[in-house]
């Protein structure tokens, strides 16, 4: 049977809703209407008003909501409709859901998770694609993650709700429909463990969330030229797997890092610091990246222009000082 | 006792005309007309009340002079709120809720909070200073407003458990004007929640006075536009304090729906210690508010009423000495600051690169402490 990112998210609400009665669902229109990509579909049938219920149109309420529910031993899972729509929330993220732990030396944790539909791809107007990942990732108290595939959007949200710590679960839109013949449940190791998406001994590509699929099919459109091209995928980006990225780069001695995010000051710049302070012995070049223009995330007629193509990627690939290619293809 | 806007209906959630008031400025009861409904609480209870706020001004006096003495970081004093410091904790239970702000820490030392505990924020430590569960009373809130949906939150969940629980949510005149006041108040109407918004409305935000914060009639009647019953008060008469308050808890508990107080109080010193507060008011202001004082207001009503004798006041004096000394040795002492403490709360276990950071600060301070050997 086959099942798109959006069932897999769905399946894997409902089974730690079955799992774990403390597990309550809510935001805005997630109940009878099941959330506007449908990720929350009749949950509210399956596990009732109380399980499962809509809230006023507030996103700052909503956080605060579910921190007070959390300090009294529920695990809420909220959702924020779109990216952009979850910055009214940011000062409750910022200032209670990352510190609340901390604050109070771990009398107070909580076990909650914020799912926010992100990225670009999907041609969605104004204020409807902004990747923000950064944001939370800059945030210590945070878990920041985000599933690549199917199989991981199931995996990683079950590990994200059993997860004590406060998770932002990010979810990539242009990637809610696509698809995959596995049968759920699976299970992947817990937050923290990133994944060889493809193994090649060249080059590694680091990618997570949107990106991955990008970074796949440049990998392959790469052995045209005769390379043989690595894919992490991230899957979580905080905590970060950096020995997962180590051993890779240790390997290859090229590194190219891609991301959806503004360039500027985004997840990409901390992942080229790291690699070049871990691997500097190992490099054979200059540790690249292939991110998002700064500019303000164009609409759809544009947005082309501004993803990580597989074009953009190779032509940084060209850029990692070759002698020669290894041409093994021809 | 049961609140005399019961009512449902518009009508219903408006706060009295007037703030309820039993005390006259000189401590004399007032005609009935003024107590909005609301019965007299209990004498022994007032006595209680008293005998807490007096020991509530020696600690706030010692928390400020600690300040002068470099021993706190900073300190946001609450003189002259002593009635609604006190009168906000004495109401609730055990098993309740407190939501307080950074200026309650008089609220905390009468919630039984160990005072160098209350003070571990102010003092410069990392967290909040006392256990929030064991106390039941959230960690003191620094932006404003912020923890008032944890209230409804907390509130919600625990009626949802079948608890027998109220939160108390203390807020400011200025915490009204931030949209987390609107969103909880939004909040906890919808989903029913049993929470108690207290508004100490003592007139200034810092430097910013009531009339730049809000057009509307009262703070209270913010209550309406929400569905919340509401109601208003003289936050200097302990009396209509513990009566009003008594009625709103109580109404909660039963399960009447989440109510908004409004509390007409004075900030009696400056924003902290750092604040030179004559930039923006006038002494003579402050004089007018030292006639309303709230501890000698109720001293006078119940030594009138017999219900307060010298040797009363004498055991509360004596009582706020000896937590007075009792604090301060203890906050002479340098506290202990552990380096690796630092790292071991911001997750359930810490990352690998949080390791690698305790590490190194760990390893620089044991270099500088060999050193100092």
């Amino acid at each position: 049977m086959t099942t798109t990112m959006v069932q897999a998210l769905n399946t894997a609400l409902r089974d730690a809703m079955r799992a774990d009665e403390s597990v309550v669902v809510f935001g805005e229109d997630v109940g009878v209407l099941g959330g506007v990509f449908r990720v929350t579909d009749s949950l509210a049938d399956e596990f009732g008003a109380d399980r499962c219920f809509d809230t006023p149109l507030a996103e700052s309420g909503i956080t605060g909501f579910a921190i007070g529910m959390a300090m009294r031993g529920f695990r809420p899972v909220i959702e924020m409709q779109f990216d952009s729509f979850a910055y009214p929330a940011f000062e409750q993220v910022a200032s209670h859901v990352a510190k609340l732990r901390n604050r109070t030396r771990g009398a107070l944790e909580l076990p909650m998770v914020i799912r926010i539909p992100y990225g670009g791809g999907i041609g969605g107007v104004e204020h409807h694609s902004d990747s923000s990942e950064s944001h939370y990732a800059h945030l210590p108290g945070l878990k920041v993650v985000t599933p690549a595939t199917v199989e991981d959007a199931y995996s990683l949200l079950r590990s994200s709700i059993d997860d004590p710590d406060p998770v932002v679960f990010m979810e990539p839109k242009k990637l809610y429909w696509s698809k995959s013949d596995t049968a759920l449940p699976v299970r992947a190791p817990g937050l923290g463990a990133a994944r060889i998406a493809r193994p090649g001994g060249d080059v590694t590509f680091v990618a997570y969330g949107p990106s991955v699929p990008v970074a796949l099919d440049a990998a392959e459109a790469a052995t045209e030229q005769g390379l043989d091209i690595e894919v992490i995928d991230l899957r979580s980006l905080v905590p970060l797997d950096d020995a997962a990225i180590e051993a890779s780069v240790n390997r290859t001695g090229r590194c190219v890092v891609i991301s959806e995010a503004h360039s500027f000051a985004g997840i990409a710049a901390e992942l080229v610091a790291r690699v070049q302070q871990r691997c500097f012995y190992s490099l054979q070049a200059p540790v690249l990246r292939v991110a998002g223009l700064d500019i303000p995330y164009p609409p759809p007629l544009y947005e082309h222009l501004y993803l990580p193509s597989v074009d953009r990627v190779l032509d940084v690939v060209d850029q990692l000082e070759w002698d020669e290619l290894p041409n093994r293809a021809v | 006792m049961v609140a005399p806007t019961d009512e449902r209906g518009p009508r219903g959630l408006l706060p009295s005309v007037s703030p309820v008031r039993f005390l006259t400025v000189d401590g004399e009861l007032t005609e009935l007309d003024e107590h909005g409904g609301y019965q007299l609480p209990p004498a022994e209870r007032l006595a209680t009340v008293y005998h807490q706020m007096v020991v509530g001004r020696h600690f706030d006096t010692e928390a400020t002079n600690l300040t002068k003495l470099g021993r706190l970081a900073v300190y946001p004093s609450s003189r002259g709120q002593e009635a609604c410091q006190v009168a906000g904790v004495a109401v609730l239970g055990a098993q309740d809720w407190l939501f307080p702000t950074y200026r309650d820490t008089v609220a905390l030392v009468t919630r039984g909070i160990d005072p160098v505990e209350a003070l571990g924020l102010l003092r410069g430590d990392w967290h909040c200073g006392y256990d929030p569960v064991a106390t039941r009373t959230a960690p003191q809130c620094t932006p404003l407003g912020t923890h008032l949906p944890h209230a409804v939150g907390l509130a919600y969940a625990a009626r949802r458990r079948g608890e027998d629980l109220v939160a108390m949510a203390f807020v400011g005149d200025g915490g009204t004007s931030e949209g987390d006041f609107h969103e909880a108040l939004n909040f906890a109407a919808v989903f029913d929640a049993p929470v108690v918004f207290l508004v100490q409305n003592n007139r200034y935000a810092i430097s910013v006075p009531l009339s730049r914060q809000s057009a509307a009639p009262s703070l209270a009647h913010k209550g309406i536009g929400y569905g919340i019953r509401s109601e208003q008060v003289d936050g200097n008469d302990a009396v209509a304090l513990m009566a009003v308050l008594s009625a709103a808890v109580e109404s909660v508990r039963s399960g009447a729906g989440p109510m908004l107080v409004e509390a007409h109080t004075y900030r009696m010193e400056a924003h902290t210690n750092a604040d030179p507060v004559d930039r923006y008011r006038d002494a003579s202001e402050v004089a007018e508010w030292v006639e309303r004082d709230p501890l000698r207001r109720l001293e006078r009503y119940l030594r009138a009423a017999g219900e307060l004798s010298d040797a009363d006041v004498q055991a509360a004096e004596h009582a706020a000495e000896e937590l007075v000394t009792w604090m301060r040795p203890r906050m002479n002492v340098d506290p202990v600051v552990d380096p690796a403490a630092m790292f071991e709360h911001v997750y359930a276990e810490p990352t690998a690169q949080l390791i690698d950071q305790r590490d190194m600060v760990v390893a620089e301070a044991d270099l500088l402490a060999g050193e100092d050997r």
